[in-house]
């Protein structure tokens, strides 16, 4: 059950989304992202669903893990079509007591579940396609000017590249210590609220000293293998910038262009 | 107090392209009182199986009968269950949490529903019947040794007095010494309570030494299910399986072949001296002289 | 002077009090003197706290000696400033596979090592694949380390540290945790690094199967160095093993007792074809 969150996983694939520079790729996304809150209407939904759709086809990566990325946010998402639903003033299209749904109402309620549900998978996209080293990669090479205000920009990238290697392995490890103790009558289910905090105990203290101990374990193996922080470091997948990179901004900036000129235009 | 597994199927993701079938088809009847070996090879479906035993997984397809009751019914209590068929897992780092050995293994007992002082009885009892020693009662389950630690974790399951206990590779990681001992525990527990045992094991040499019954797991199918040594016959098939028959087989297969009419079906280090002997005697070998050690009554 | 030599070697744990005062010593490593010469296969076997995962430590200068000196390459490890460089002469592998790989693809997590050293990146290249390929797992190596068996895991491990180039080879128990077929892979991918590569080997263990093909074996008990030889002359100590909470492989167990019950057979037999040679004549 653990098992099936998908966002930050890598799908192994050979397209040309995978071997675009991180950089490029964290630059679609922003692009992507300000597009899907530039239109509004049904013309330009249109142009970011042929986008979106162009960009998972190109991917290579199975549509069904795109979506799947989507399971975490359905809370969410309805939470917000509904407040969104009965909370905006303005033509009344059905009442219920003191409920109303309106026509503005379910307007703005299909725009941000189109918006959060594009935002999602648009770096679901990313996330799948790039390994979470060469985002790290990415985001340490795009950050390095915040070295200068001495940001340790190579030590947050490292440990964010080894937060995603782990985050998996502690996942199935949560899913193991569950059944031993449930296997000794545990119960993390019913109670009331103080009562399920105090059921998880028996869960948290052997994942923490579990955690620490791999911790621990982790940080001799990178010290045996040379590890001295990130001086003199070189890199075996360096960032440069391709063909492909210079033909991925000229589209990127062509999509911008033509979501602003939607915008402008009013379309 | 028997388990009954009926055509239980179970699979992983199914209807996704990460399907895998764990579990196909098994049928299975444990009664009261074996000493079972489970054995193969990483992937064959043996942990699947034995998180089915007492309800940690609901089969796909299929039923599983405790005493007759099927234990997936809308009312059956599975929470009762587990502390029937108590399962014991590899790693003891994943159920220790308290912060002395006595409370922790208390906790399956205060599940159960007894008081503090019910529990330290069933506790204290547990941990003497595995060997545990008193004077560490207060000590911190995370300070013990590797071996100390499985002790513990198995009486915490030993503690809710269950009628089956499953231990999952219950000797990973122990030194030859450790490993002996905490087995000889199990033999020993499996006699003083009169229970059944269900031991899950990589190690053909422990699995004839110690079991009575083995099921042999490959590709989500109980292949074999017979005596030890019944199973051991089959050693070429096991080699297929990425399996192996204890080293003891292969000895006196090679032998038989070279000429010495030994049994073919010793599987432990003190079947084969015995086998080895009297077939040295039988062919009066010059290597054995019985009546200068006295013969193999000397053990 | 060997790859490894070690004199008077001791090393104590040291407990402290909560105002950081030292409260009592613990000696892991007591008195150790070991020389190991280069492209030997080398064997450290040990009960569970005996202190020989302590002394691995020491071998790649991960600990330092409380006591006595250790040498890596002809190089006291406490005289040596930047130890990095000492670490990269004598590679480690770990016993928990899933804690020693750094890397999110398999190729990454080979490259970290020589990443770390300041390799250019066309060599590291080259390193990778080299590493890969001696270990076998060259057509893995785009996948994620998290979908590996435990075998091939550690040989990815064991390919990281290849790709440094190292001398010398230290592996800390590193079968523990691998079922049958796993330890088999990760021990026949040693051997060969050892035969093929003439790269020193040594392996810490308690699995006796292991050792018998090993050039020399020590035996450690309470931090000390309580036996040393050929694995046939160990072997041969079947009753001084079992003191120090050890075994032999069962074929050595059944000719020792076939020996005790007056079958004239010769001490030290660790393969089934030696047995069934001495019976057969």
């Amino acid at each position: 059950m653990l098992r099936d969150i998908t966002l930050g996983q890598y799908y192994p694939a050979n397209s040309v989304l995978h071997k675009l520079d991180p950089r490029t790729k964290l630059a679609g996304t922003m692009v992507f992202i300000i597009s899907v809150f530039l239109f509004h209407t049904l013309p330009g939904y249109a142009v970011a669903t042929l986008f979106l759709a162009a960009m998972i086809a190109v991917s290579k990566v199975p549509v069904k893990f795109m979506f799947k990325g989507l399971k975490a946010i359905v809370m969410i998402l309805m939470i917000t079509v509904v407040f969104n639903m009965i909370l905006t003033p303005g033509e009344v299209l059905w009442k219920l007591g003191f409920l109303k749904v309106t026509r503005e109402g379910v307007q703005l309620a299909v725009r941000m579940a189109i918006r959060l549900t594009y935002l999602v998978i648009g770096s679901s996209i990313m996330t799948l396609t790039t390994t979470p080293n060469q985002l790290t990669d990415g985001l340490e090479k795009a950050l390095r000017p915040l070295n200068k205000i001495h940001v340790p920009v190579h030590e947050i990238s490292m440990m964010m590249s080894i937060a995603l290697r782990f985050i998996p392995i502690l996942l199935e490890e949560t899913d193991k210590i569950m059944k031993a103790q449930i296997a000794r009558g545990a119960d993390f289910e019913n109670g009331n609220l103080i009562q399920k905090a105090k059921n998880m105990v028996p869960l948290l203290v052997p994942l923490f000293i579990s955690a620490f101990r791999r911790a621990n374990d982790l940080a001799m193996a990178m010290e045996a293998r040379c590890y001295h922080g990130g001086e003199d470091r070189t890199q075996m997948k360096p960032l440069k910038y391709a063909a492909w990179d210079r033909a991925a901004y000229g589209i990127l900036a062509a999509y911008l262009a033509v979501a602003i000129a939607f915008r402008v235009a009013g379309i | 107090m028997s388990i009954e597994l009926k055509n239980v199927t179970y699979t992983y993701s199914p209807g996704t392209s990460y399907e895998i079938h764990a579990l196909k088809d098994i049928n299975l009847m444990i009664p009261d009182g074996q000493f079972i070996g489970v054995i193969g090879h990483t992937g064959s479906g043996k942990s699947t199986l034995i998180q089915h035993l007492n309800a940690l997984i609901q089969p796909t397809s299929g039923t599983i009968l405790y005493n007759g009751e099927d234990i997936w019914a809308e009312k059956y209590n599975r929470k009762a269950l587990r502390s029937e068929v108590g399962l014991v897992f590899q790693y003891p780092e994943h159920q220790l949490f308290e912060s002395d050995v006595l409370s922790d293994v208390c906790f399956g007992p205060m599940n159960q529903g007894l008081t503090r002082e019910e529990a330290e009885v069933e506790a204290r009892k547990a941990l003497q019947q595995v060997g545990f020693k008193e004077k560490n009662y207060g000590k911190s389950p995370f300070e013990l040794s590797g071996g100390q630690k499985k002790r513990v974790a198995i009486a915490g399951v030993l503690a809710m007095n269950p009628k089956i206990l499953i231990l999952d590779e219950p000797t990973a990681g122990l030194d030859p010494k450790g490993r002996d001992d905490i087995l000889d525990q199990i033999a020993e527990l499996h006699k003083l309570r009169g229970i059944t045992i269900i031991l899950v094991s990589h190690s053909m040499e422990d699995i004839a030494k110690y079991v009575e019954r083995l099921i042999v797991m490959n590709q989500g199918e109980a292949v074999f299910d017979d005596t030890p040594k019944a199973v051991f016959a089959h050693y070429q098939e096991l080699e297929f399986m990425g399996l192996a028959a204890p080293q003891i087989t292969y000895i006196m297969h090679a032998l038989k072949e070279h000429g010495l009419p030994v049994d073919e079906e010793a599987t432990t280090v003190e079947e084969a001296r015995g086998s080895i002997l009297s077939a040295l005697k039988e062919m009066h070998s010059p290597l054995f002289h019985e009546e200068v050690t006295g013969g193999q009554e000397n053990a | 002077m060997g790859i490894i030599k070690a004199f008077k070697l001791g090393f104590d744990y040291l407990k402290y009090d909560e105002d950081g005062n030292v409260q009592d010593t613990q000696r892991a490593v007591d008195d150790v003197n070991l020389d190991i010469e280069a492209g030997e296969f080398v064997a450290i076997l040990g009960h569970n706290g005996s202190g020989k995962s302590t002394l691995a430590k020491h071998l790649n200068a991960l600990l330092l000696p409380s006591e006595g000196t250790l040498w890596i390459d002809g190089t006291a490890t406490d005289e040596e400033p930047e130890l990095w460089k000492l670490r990269q002469k004598a590679g480690m592998v770990f016993q928990n596979p899933d804690n020693q790989i750094i890397g999110t693809v398999v190729e990454e997590d080979v490259g970290f090592g020589p990443e770390n050293m300041g390799v250019p990146t066309e060599k590291i290249w080259k390193r990778v694949d080299e590493s890969l390929q001696k270990v076998g797992m060259t057509a893995y190596r785009h996948h994620s380390p998290n979908k590996l068996s435990g075998g091939q895991k550690q040989r990815v491990a064991i390919a990281g540290i290849m790709a440094m180039r190292p001398k010398c080879i230290v592996l800390d128990e590193p079968t523990a945790m691998l079922d049958p077929n796993g330890r088999r892979e990760v021990l026949k991918a040693v051997r060969e690094l050892n035969q093929q590569e003439n790269v020193t080997v040594i392996l810490i263990t308690h699995y006796m199967e292991e050792v018998i093909h090993a050039d020399k074996v020590y035996v450690m008990d309470e931090g000390k160095i309580v036996m040393q030889g050929t694995p046939k002359e160990i072997f041969s100590q079947v009753d001084t093993l079992k003191k120090y909470r050890l075994d032999v492989p069962q074929v050595t167990l059944l000719a020792h007792e076939l020996r005790k019950s007056g079958v004239d057979i010769p001490e030290g037999i660790l393969t089934t074809e030696e047995l069934v040679s001495a019976l057969c004549r």
